[in-house]
């Protein structure tokens, strides 16, 4: 599996690091709401298909990533800097042939 | 200036070595460059960082993501958003890169004593460098220059590429002696020099 990452273009998953679930918001510190900060702990949708993640480069840039892959095949349709929204503006330089 | 000690001293043995019989595919040495300088910029204060980078080394770092340039003096590439490595053949630089880098531009963090710096040379360096890296070395894309940080099994690695057929790796300096041995062994097949 490759993951195209926004700076350091397309490297094998294991210089990446599953950060978790994309899908979650974390409450606010001072949120006493027991069964928010729950939610958020432990529950996850596992979806079989298209799913919201955080992922690191921990072994190239270590920068912190949004990734959509779909957990029946492993395509990833997008990855973005986990810090911005939108499109990367940071792009790879012409990778030749295979992007 | 201090006297440099390398950690590759107890296994560093300068002449041809494995199956050099039809010619020496790469050439292995230390560069051990008098500075290593890790800089990092702020959100939104890239350019100003660069500007930095260019008044005291006199390269012109392109935009761009891994972008770099070297001098015989001078390397100095990006390695992540933001982020660079630059070295120096001369003692110093650090001291120099805080006076010229403002707290609200970026941070100035000395390498020197924590990276060691070795040089891949000759026709087969991409080759042997393929073995240990999921990484594309050929020159469309990976160009003369540019930088990239990289892991092989846990070693992080800063990989610039100083020419065609040359690349230098920054490694951590605990690592720098199991690392040259894995570059020896992988460069055992194509014949090597060290030197
Ligand atoms: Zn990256």
């Amino acid at each position: 599996m490759l993951i195209t990452c926004p700076y350091c273009g397309p490297r094998d998953v294991s210089e990446f690091a599953y950060q978790g679930d994309g899908n979650r918001t974390r409450p606010d510190p001072a949120s006493t709401d027991s069964e928010a900060w729950n939610a958020y702990v432990y529950d996850r949708l596992n979806p079989a298909g298209i799913h919201n993640e955080i992922w690191q480069h921990a072994g190239g840039c270590r920068v912190h990533l949004a990734v959509v892959r779909d957990t029946l095949t492993h395509e990833i349709s997008s990855v973005r800097f986990a810090r911005e929204h939108g499109t990367p503006t940071h792009s790879r330089r012409n990778h030749g042939a295979k992007a | 200036m201090g006297e440099q000690l390398s950690p590759l001293e107890p296994i560093f043995r300068p002449g041809s070595h494995g199956n050099f019989v039809d010619g020496v595919g790469v050439t292995l040495s230390e560069i051990a460059p008098g500075s290593i300088v890790q800089l990092a910029a702020w959100p939104g204060e890239e350019k100003k960082l660069m500007a930095a980078i260019g008044s005291v080394t006199g390269l012109k770092l392109a935009d761009g993501a891994g972008a770099g340039a070297s001098s015989d003096r001078y390397a100095a590439f990006g390695f992540a958003p933001g982020k660079f490595l630059v070295s120096d053949a001369s003692e110093g630089l650090a001291t120099t890169f805080a006076g010229k880098v403002a707290a609200a531009t970026g941070t100035v963090t000395d390498l020197s004593h924590g990276r060691t710096a070795i040089r891949i040379a000759g026709p087969r360096s991409e080759w042997v460098l393929a073995k240990l890296f999921a990484v594309d070395f050929s020159l469309p894309a990976f160009s003369v220059g540019s930088g990239i940080s990289t892991t092989h099994h846990d070693v992080f690695t800063q990989i610039q590429r100083s020419g065609p057929d040359s690349f230098d790796l920054y490694v951590f300096r605990s690592f720098a002696r199991s690392f040259w041995k894995m570059l020896c062994h992988a460069s055992d097949e194509v014949g090597y020099e060290v030197r």
